[in-house]
């Protein structure tokens, strides 16, 4: 089937099978951030943006995507490395496995949310499993990052 | 993963029905439970081109088309306003934000899951499905009714004035619920819906007299239901828990509403 989408801002256009998982599709176009950490919707590890919302690519067919944008890590290298910086300050990762995918997902969370609780970023994030860490770096690092994001807005 | 030979965007609920008809075809809600399956479709049935993810609100009731996903109801302020957070309590604990934005309030109804929060909350509202053949159908005998090849149209909640509330119970968070315990109590009636026994949600409804004697009204209610054991929990301690999540949840109903 023919498909046209644009992909971090790209304007692809290919055929597929009708059956063709998002996420395959995107990580056979060079998104080798994306991956697929489990077969039930359950890990966060291939969340990617749907016109700007946060969903999972494991899930939502490929086909639905027609005429729409994907955005994925590759396509917002600035943010994710201002953010990634925090993380490595706090020492938040080990294998590094789920990272894409929570990155994606804090990127998200920082634009939908104004000045999030701590209940609040637990909650938003609480799809993105991680199977080395405690979460605390993570949350230490996020916590960070929405107090500079919040300095860098009242600054403008 | 979802397995099909062919792919439809329906452009009439009409086209969406007809393809629905045949035994080997299917809609695709958001695809979450379905993409459990491994069974191979021939075509899959699209049916985010209808104009169904909207919520329409005036002062007597709710739309909520059948593609709106968990996330938009969650995150409806005329809901929550209405149900004073009971909605959100209702949906929040589902997965994670991203899976919330992906599957569908249509899906969830349609697939009448035991575990379904989505089922227990709506089926203690004065909530009816739209069925493109079967017409306008309260939520409670809809639930009750076989697995057909009818298309969900949408979800209309009136709002009758309830006062609403919502728990469930998980042994961890984003797990499937242990149990679910939702409550609406009206001028004259209670309604306490208990789902994941895990069957899916079923309701009783009373006098509001047994609000009386609360802690009666619990016990009585609880063990009118069945339970089971799975993996999650075993049937006597679902029926336990039971009791304890009514009187909790009816007592939220006077925390949010007052007397
Ligand atoms: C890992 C996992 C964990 C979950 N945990 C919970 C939980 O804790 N609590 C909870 O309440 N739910 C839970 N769910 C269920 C979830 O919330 C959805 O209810 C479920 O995914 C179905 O919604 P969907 O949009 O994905 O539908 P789909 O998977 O696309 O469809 C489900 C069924 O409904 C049919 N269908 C879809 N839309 C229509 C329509 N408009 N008309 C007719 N038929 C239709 C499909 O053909 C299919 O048979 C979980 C699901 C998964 C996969
Ligand atoms: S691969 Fe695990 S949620 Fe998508
Ligand atoms: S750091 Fe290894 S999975 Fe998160």
């Amino acid at each position: 089937m023919e498909i046209k989408l644009w992909i971090n801002g790209k304007k692809i256009t290919d055929n597929v099978e009708p059956d063709m998982p998002m996420l395959e599709f995107l990580r056979d176009k060079g998104c080798y951030s994306v991956k697929r950490g489990c077969e039930t919707s359950g890990c966060g590890l291939c969340t990617v943006w749907l016109d700007g919302k946060p969903i999972l690519s494991c899930t939502v067919p490929l086909m639905r995507a027609n005429g729409r944008h994907i955005t994925t890590l590759e396509g917002l290298q600035e943010e994710a490395a201002e953010f990634g910086a925090f993380l490595a300050d706090e020492g938040a990762e080990q294998c590094g496995f789920c990272n894409p995918g929570f990155i994606m997902n804090v990127l998200a969370m920082a634009r939908e949310l104004d000045a999030p609780s701590e209940e609040d970023i637990k909650e938003y994030l609480s799809g993105n499993l991680c199977r080395c860490t405690g979460y605390m770096g993570q949350l230490r690092a996020v916590k960070k990052y929405i107090e500079h994001k919040k300095g860098a807005r009242s600054d403008d | 993963m979802l397995r099909c030979n062919d792919y439809v965007f329906a452009i009439s609920p009409e086209e969406a029905y007809e393809l629905n008809q045949k035994r080997n075809n299917v809609i695709i809600g958001g695809n979450g439970w379905l993409k459990m399956g491994k069974r191979q479709w021939n075509t899959a049935i699209d049916i985010s081109g209808l104009g169904l993810d909207n919520i329409e609100e005036n002062s007597e009731k709710f739309d909520i088309g059948a593609m709106v996903s968990l996330r938009d109801i969650e995150l409806h302020k005329g809901l929550n306003s209405y149900t004073k957070g009971a909605v959100k309590e209702s949906l929040r604990h589902i997965v994670g934000t991203q899976f919330r934005n992906t599957v569908t309030v249509g899906g969830s109804i349609y697939g009448r899951f035991g575990f379904s929060d989505v089922l227990s909350m709506f089926i203690v509202m004065d909530s009816y499905v739209k069925l493109h053949k079967g017409g306008i159908v309260p939520l409670h005998e809809f639930a009750k009714m076989p697995y057909d090849n009818d298309l969900l149209l949408g979800i209309t909640v009136k709002k009758t004035p309830l006062k609403i509330a919502y728990s469930s119970f998980r042994n961890q968070s984003t797990d499937f619920p242990v149990l679910t315990c939702a409550v609406a109590i009206g001028e004259d009636k209670i309604t306490t819906a208990i789902g994941a026994r895990p069957s899916k949600a079923d309701i009783r409804t009373d006098s509001i007299d047994v609000l009386k004697d609360i802690e009666n009204y619990a016990r009585k209610t609880a063990r009118s239901f069945n339970y089971e054991s799975n993996m999650r929990a075993s049937g006597e301690y679902r029926e336990h828990i039971a009791e304890v999540l009514i009187k909790r949840t009816i007592e939220k109903t006077e925390v949010h509403y007052g007397n």
